[in-house]
């Protein structure tokens, strides 16, 4: 992979607009024991935010393996959220043939403050993309 | 939050089937095939089918709901080192979270776990913080 990617923010996903009813899906989906926003519930626009990079750098979904995914949280996740996500590639380093991609993703609100900071470790395996 | 007393942290088990796994595609948006279709998996390399790495976070994130009463989050992660296999049955598999350390610092309660699959460790170092 271009090592030129390392620091390079891609155009944000969204807005999303955080609604009951897929905050309810999600929460049986996930066995969720609480109540309000589950905690991984941001992956909805990571995921969106990884899909637009990948396709930016050529690279195929199949090929990619998570390897780590952390979140910090500045506040919770709340219905009526409209949530926006940018993805910055922070690191790139090669590991027997395979691009280990550290990517941090930046989700803020409507009024452009920070909501939470993902990191995320993808593992793009089989050379050139 | 009152303070959290490691003993009475009750392993949190959560049973996974296929249907489980396609629920969460359909939740997640995460439509990769090696989380249906035992074809894709085999041809990747995989033993069968494997539940989302983001699913087995998110029982975990459950997990520390339930012991917490809901405290907010202030962190949640870990690394997928170990592949959720789920078979094609009505009996799926079981995932158990248990808390192996607490420690409280500054407003913050940080809880260690373990999470496995029958023997295998699942992920690596799962750790979340949550709000004292």
């Amino acid at each position: 992979m271009d090592p030129s990617i390392v620091d390079r923010t891609f155009p944000p996903v969204g807005p999303y607009a955080v609604s009951a009813a897929k905050v309810a899906e999600f929460a049986a989906a996930t066995q969720w024991r609480g109540a309000g926003v589950p905690p991984t519930f941001p992956i909805l626009l990571l995921n969106d935010a990884m899909l637009a990079f990948l396709a930016d750098v050529g690279a195929s979904l199949e090929r990619i393996v998570h390897g780590e995914q952390r979140f910090s949280y500045r506040r919770p996740v709340t219905v009526g959220d409209e949530l926006t996500a940018a993805l910055r590639v922070a690191t790139l380093r090669s590991l027997g043939g395979a691009d280990v991609i550290g990517t941090v993703s930046t989700i803020t609100d409507a009024g452009g403050e920070v909501v939470c900071e993902a990191k995320a470790t993808l593992v793009h395996n089989g050379g050139a993309a | 939050m009152s303070d959290l007393d490691l003993s009475k942290l009750e392993p949190q088990r959560f049973t996974l089937t296929r249907a489980d796994l396609v629920r969460y595609a359909g939740a997640s948006g995460d439509f990769n095939p090696i989380h249906w279709s035992d074809r894709v998996a085999g041809a990747v390399g995989l033993p069968g089918v494997i539940a989302h790495g983001m699913l087995t976070l998110g029982l975990v994130g459950s997990a520390v709901a339930a012991w917490t009463g809901d405290a907010e989050v202030l962190e949640l992660g870990a690394k997928f080192t170990a592949p959720v296999v789920v078979p094609d049955d009505e009996t799926g598999v079981v995932v158990e979270v248990a808390a192996t350390k607490v420690t409280s610092d500054n407003g913050a309660v940080t809880i260690a776990m373990e999470v496995r699959c029958g023997a295998d460790k699942v992920l690596s170092m799962p750790k979340a913080v949550v709000r004292a």
